[in-house]
Parts: structure tokens; C-alpha cells; sequence
């Protein structure tokens, strides 16, 4: 069972900084990362006419279909993938083999510049994760869900 | 598995309905996508064949409300309920929180419904949860058809464990939110446990 995901502030501005760069320098419309269960973690660029919890719940959904195909074939997973269309081009790929990150770019960047990026960026997020999922991981560091009660969850129905 | 974001101030929960073919997972999802509030659901989702059978998951995200100034936000997942879509189902159990199952209320389903229970089991001890211990709701769906089995039957049959369950139809949303609720109140209740 994978461990419980938590997102703290400090580290999602170094996240978020890290997709900003990541978009800057590859030169992409779009940069989002999602964790495996299809929970949208952070994005960047110009996301706001498109719909990011249906794209991080299909990127999820495409990831596992992947690795299920890979697990065939006796792969472990297939760690890039890329989807080219007429004008906007999906590149995905697995980092620390827990979260997704994706790229959306068109003509003014190109498949090469994309993933030399995304490696450099790769690394950077996976020190960051790898220091989130240590600090989950102290004990003392309880759900603040611990103090809810009844009533609470109550009254989220009671309307 | 639950998703914490302190940042954005944001629970995320991921509730999968489960259950046989045909037996109104998807019905569930629609129903539910068609009487809330604009403004606490996005898009739906359905990965479907021309006939409109799953062919690997329909999805509805929702907002529930806030507590403790943590909105919380459910993402609801049906799986394909057709025996040969089981490694479609494998992978959506992934990270889950709360398992609804749908059973089909026709006395011709009954083995249907026992084989997908079990079928569930299994899935989940692939993942390492135990279908005994994660939050889990039942739902005898098709109450109104001639051909339903009583209910004291069905439950006998589908919930010895004695979970929280509901009679449904489904189409006209009779038991629909009853069951989403159930769900989404024992996994709030698992995570103040703090698991």
C-alpha cells in the first residue's frame, strides 16, 4: 500500500517553482504534476481554460494502463511516454516511480528540448518528494482530520 | 490513498463504485452528476464503448463542503464490471479510500454478485487493503424489478460483515445519495482515526 500523500506549503512553492522553470525553460504551454492516483498536485502556465482534474484523473488512468501493458510484456513500467497531435503535443513521465509529471508544448518547442528539461526537472522534484515523504513519516506528524467530530462530519450533509 | 494538501487547504478522496456488469455503477455516477449543484461538481468522465458499456472508468469529481477549513473533495470511480476488464479493474482500485458495491437485485444475478464480491477481495489484497477493513458500503440496486430477491436474501448472502447498506433505484436516484453518503462518512471517520 503506498503511503499517505500530504502536500505542505513550503514544498509546494519549491514544486510549483520547479514546474515554473520547467515550462519556462522547455519552452511548454502547460506543465502539471499528478500523483498516481490521479490527484492533481500542482500546475503552471495557461491552464485556465482547460479542465486539470479530468487531465489528472486520465493522465493517472493512462500511466496505470501503461504499466499494466508493461507489467505484460515483463517490463516494470514505461517510464516516458508522448502523444503527438496536429498542434499540442503530451509528454508524461513517471518520477521516483510515484508522481506524473506532464508537458504540454506545441511547435515553438520541440520532443528533444522537452525531455532534456524534463530530466534536469526530474531530479530536483524527486529530492523534493523524497524530503516530503520523510517528514510524513515522522511520527507526531498527525492528520488534522485527528480533532474532527461527528458534528463535523454532519454537518458537511446537513444541507 | 487520501491526499492532504496543506497548501491549498484540501482533502482528496477517492471513492470507487464496484459491482457486476450492468448493475448501474454508472447510473449511480450519472444521477449523481445530474442533481448537484453546478458549482460542486466538474466534468464526468465515462470511458465507454459505442454501446455504452465502461471499457475502463467513468470519473465525477465532487466537493462536499469544508471542514476545518480543509474542503474536501471526492473522486468517484466506476470500475468496467464485465469479468474479462479485470486488469482495467486492478488498476482503478489503486489509492482507494472507500469501496461502494452496487449488487443487482435480479434473482438471475445473484452468482454474479457473489463472484463479484469476491473478485473485489481479491483486487484489494492485490493492493494490500482487506476488503473487512477499508470503508465499504452495499448497494441492492434494481429494488423496483419483478424479478428482485428479498432483501433479508441478498443481505444474508452479500453483507455478513454487517456494513452500512442501502436499497436503490437507481435511474430515479432512490438510495443514490444515501449510499454516497454512507461512503463518504466512514472514510472522514477512518481519516480522524489517522491512518
Amino acid at each position: 500500500m503506498q503511503p499517505q500523500m500530504v502536500m505542505y506549503d513550503e514544498e509546494f512553492q519549491q514544486i510549483s517553482a520547479v514546474c515554473e522553470r520547467l515550462a519556462r525553460e522547455a519552452n511548454a504551454k502547460i506543465v502539471f504534476l499528478v500523483d498516481k492516483n490521479g490527484q492533481l498536485i500542482a500546475s503552471v502556465g495557461a491552464t485556465q481554460d482547460l479542465d486539470t482534474t479530468s487531465l489528472a484523473s486520465l493522465t493517472a488512468g493512462n500511466i496505470a494502463a501503461t504499466g499494466g501493458l508493461a507489467k505484460l510484456i515483463g517490463e516494470k513500467e514505461f517510464s516516458i511516454l508522448f502523444h503527438e497531435g496536429e498542434r499540442d503535443n503530451l509528454h508524461i513521465s513517471v518520477i521516483g516511480g510515484r508522481v506524473i509529471l506532464v508537458v504540454i508544448f506545441d511547435t515553438r518547442s520541440s520532443l528533444g528540448l522537452v525531455r532534456l528539461r524534463v530530466k534536469k526537472a526530474s531530479d530536483e522534484l524527486n529530492k523534493i518528494f523524497d524530503g516530503l515523504l520523510k517528514k510524513v513519516q515522522v511520527p507526531g506528524a498527525g492528520s488534522p482530520f485527528a480533532e474532527i467530530t461527528d458534528d463535523d462530519i454532519d454537518n458537511l450533509f446537513s444541507e | 490513498m487520501s491526499f492532504i494538501n496543506y497548501s491549498s487547504r484540501e482533502i482528496n478522496c477517492k471513492i470507487v463504485y464496484y459491482g457486476p456488469g450492468l448493475c448501474g455503477k454508472t447510473t449511480n455516477l450519472q444521477y449523481i452528476y445530474a442533481n448537484t449543484n453546478q458549482n460542486a461538481k466538474g466534468k464526468m468522465i465515462s470511458l465507454a464503448t459505442e454501446t455504452e458499456r465502461t471499457l475502463f472508468f467513468d470519473f465525477l469529481p465532487l466537493s462536499l463542503g469544508e471542514i476545518r477549513g480543509f474542503k474536501t473533495r471526492f473522486h468517484l470511480y466506476t470500475v468496467p464490471g464485465q469479468v474479462f476488464y479485470d486488469a482495467s479493474r486492478k488498476l482503478i482500485l489503486k489509492g482507494v479510500d472507500g469501496v461502494v458495491f452496487v449488487a443487482d437485485s435480479q434473482v438471475e444475478r445473484t452468482e454474479a454478485n457473489v463472484e463479484s464480491v469476491e473478485n473485489l477481495r481479491t483486487n484489494l489484497a492485490e493492493q494490500g487493503y482487506d476488503l473487512d477493513k477499508i470503508p465499504y458500503v452495499i448497494q441492492y440496486n434494481k429494488r423496483d424489478l419483478p424479478n428482485a430477491a428479498p432483501f433479508d436474501e441478498l443481505r444474508g448472502l452479500l453483507n455478513p460483515r454487517g456494513v452500512p447498506d442501502f436499497e436503490a433505484i437507481a435511474p430515479k436516484g432512490d438510495g443514490v445519495y444515501d449510499t454516497l453518503k454512507a461512503i463518504a462518512r466512514l472514510i472522514l471517520t477512518e481519516l480522524k482515526k489517522g491512518t
